[in-house]
């Protein structure tokens, strides 16, 4: 499993994300409240640029009349049907049984300690001393 | 929480079947809401703006249900230019016609006048609306085949339009909503079952529309699920009474699509009208042959949204009884739940069914070389 640069954290505050093709594979990366999240952006149902749709949180229902909101801005919506894939996990949230997307994980290091990738690296203009924003894949 | 910013093309075209299809059901959007106003009198551009165009739907505009994504269109549809999704036909080229290589794609325009209160509104903007398709999409792109947009709730009308336009080969059908005033086989619409006939056009009928009526048989349900659900019950309404009032004893070469209502529900519908015709034929005498045999020689099937049931040769053998030779794929595009060319169709269809499914079924009945 490789690591690859993906931005500088700088270029990535919250509430952003950012899209690339790393090993001929389309991701996104998402910055959620300060967490980093990787995911495969291609929806496991029909192929959709999934992680092009917006971020919504988890509406369930225990009792009919009771509805719970939780993971706000964790919930990735397809832009097509709108499967919902939870950011964290890849995990649908309609039919888990058969739909799950691929999650990588993405996390920051310290800029000088991470090997760059070949596709991304070469566009980053930044000094090693910021942090970079990192996928393993 | 949903700023964007990308590097490179996100769509993976790799995945896209090279060979050609024809796409039954592609919805063409105006960019700007005064778009039209070049192929309206002045007359109505006045109207617009001063009373609007009221529908079969109390005293508002819009739809009756609020849609799950915007414009109901898929979210990276959107033209770079500007302009709602589908409303560019360069970037319709770019995201569909181009890497799903759409040899045939058929246009039906939604929003356009049709279940519009005032009649000589609706006729204006049905006229307008075919202008424009041939204007924007069709002289554009000879992929690109229109459908005769009519004033539905005035026969004549509609079959003068119908006329008007009979052997021009930018149409290539004559397009019906499934929500009327009345149920579509009621002799108000015959007109245009004549009109159709005699130019050798189908005459397709799509999901929604405005009637007046609630959208299920029942009333108004709760939610949007519903509507999507329903207008499989809105369609069986309009082909049981298309059948049972004899449309196609009264014009035997009518050829109808069914365009966005499912066609799983076809067989048990066939079934249960044969059942009950056999006892109360007599009622209907205009009928001569059972219910089920009208359906299977007089229509055809828009494969969007495709059933997806857990065995797929449950979907085979709906497929078997219907008929091969009658499914029509499409996309839907771009509304949010397309259908991607690649993923509808399961593993086991032989190559002959599957380039009917594909193209050759939508070639032979739209007359395309």
């Amino acid at each position: 499993m490789a690591r690859h640069v993906i931005a500088p954290v700088s270029e990535m505050p919250p509430g952003t994300r950012k899209f690339l093709t790393v090993d001929e594979r389309p991701i996104a990366v998402f910055n959620v409240n300060g967490e980093f999240f990787g995911l495969l952006n291609r929806c496991p149902h029909m192929g959709a640029a999934l992680c092009e749709g917006p971020l919504i949180g988890l509406a369930q229902s225990t009792t009919p009349g009771e509805i719970e909101y939780t993971k706000l801005g964790e919930i990735v919506r397809c832009p097509w049907h709108g499967w919902e894939f939870d950011i964290r996990t890849g995990q649908s949230y309609c039919d888990p049984r058969r739909f799950r997307v691929k999650a990588y994980a993405a996390h920051v290091e310290p800029g000088a300690s991470v090997v760059k990738g070949p596709y991304v690296a070469e566009t980053l203009s930044v000094s090693v001393e910021d942090d970079y924003v990192v996928v393993e894949m | 929480m949903n700023m964007q910013f990308r590097s490179g093309a996100q769509q993976d075209n790799a995945t896209a079947i090279k060979t050609a299809i024809a796409d039954c059901d592609i919805h063409p959007a105006r960019a700007t809401a005064s778009e039209l106003h070049p192929f309206l009198a002045k007359r109505w551009h006045e109207h617009l703006a001063t009373y609007g165009k009221h529908a079969y739907q109390g005293m508002m505009e819009g739809p009756p249900y609020p849609k799950a994504q915007p414009n109901a269109s898929r979210r990276d549809a959107y033209p770079p230019e500007g302009g709602p999704q589908g409303s560019s036909l360069s970037f319709m080229q770019k995201q569909l016609l181009d890497p799903h290589n759409v040899a045939l794609g058929v246009l039906n325009p939604l929003g356009t006048g049709q279940g519009i209160r005032n009649h000589d509104l609706s006729a204006a903007l049905a006229t307008a609306i075919n202008d424009w398709q041939i204007e924007k999409w069709t002289s554009k792109d000879s992929r690109l085949k229109g459908s005769i947009v009519v004033e539905n709730e005035d026969g004549p009308t509609a079959a003068a339009e119908i006329r008007k336009r009979a052997g021009d080969p930018n149409f290539v059908q004559v397009l019906l909503l499934s929500r009327n005033v009345e149920p579509l086989g009621q002799r108000r619409y015959w007109p245009i079952y004549e009109a159709a006939q005699e130019a050798g056009l189908p005459v397709g009928v799509h999901a929604f529309g405005f009637g007046g009526n609630p959208i299920t048989a029942s009333g108004w349900p709760s939610y949007y699920i519903e509507e999507m659900v329903g207008h499989s019950q809105c369609q069986q309404t309009a082909l049981a009474s298309i059948v049972l009032e004899g449309v196609f004893e009264r014009f035997p070469k009518l050829k109808m699509v069914m365009i966005e209502a499912g066609f799983g529900w076809a067989p048990s519908l066939a079934w249960r009208l044969d059942k009950v015709w056999q006892k109360l034929r007599s009622e209907v005498p205009h009928v001569k042959r059972p219910p089920s045999e009208y359906i299977k020689d007089h229509i055809w099937w828009t494969t969007q949204p495709m059933e997806d049931p857990e065995r797929r040769e449950h979907l085979f053998q709906t497929i078997e009884w219907i008929g091969w030779d009658k499914l029509l794929f499409a996309t839907d595009y771009p509304h949010w739940d397309f259908d991607e060319p690649s993923r509808v169709l399961p593993v086991g269809v032989s190559d002959a069914n599957r380039e009917a499914f594909y193209l050759g079924n939508a070639k032979k009945l739209y007359g395309i070389a």
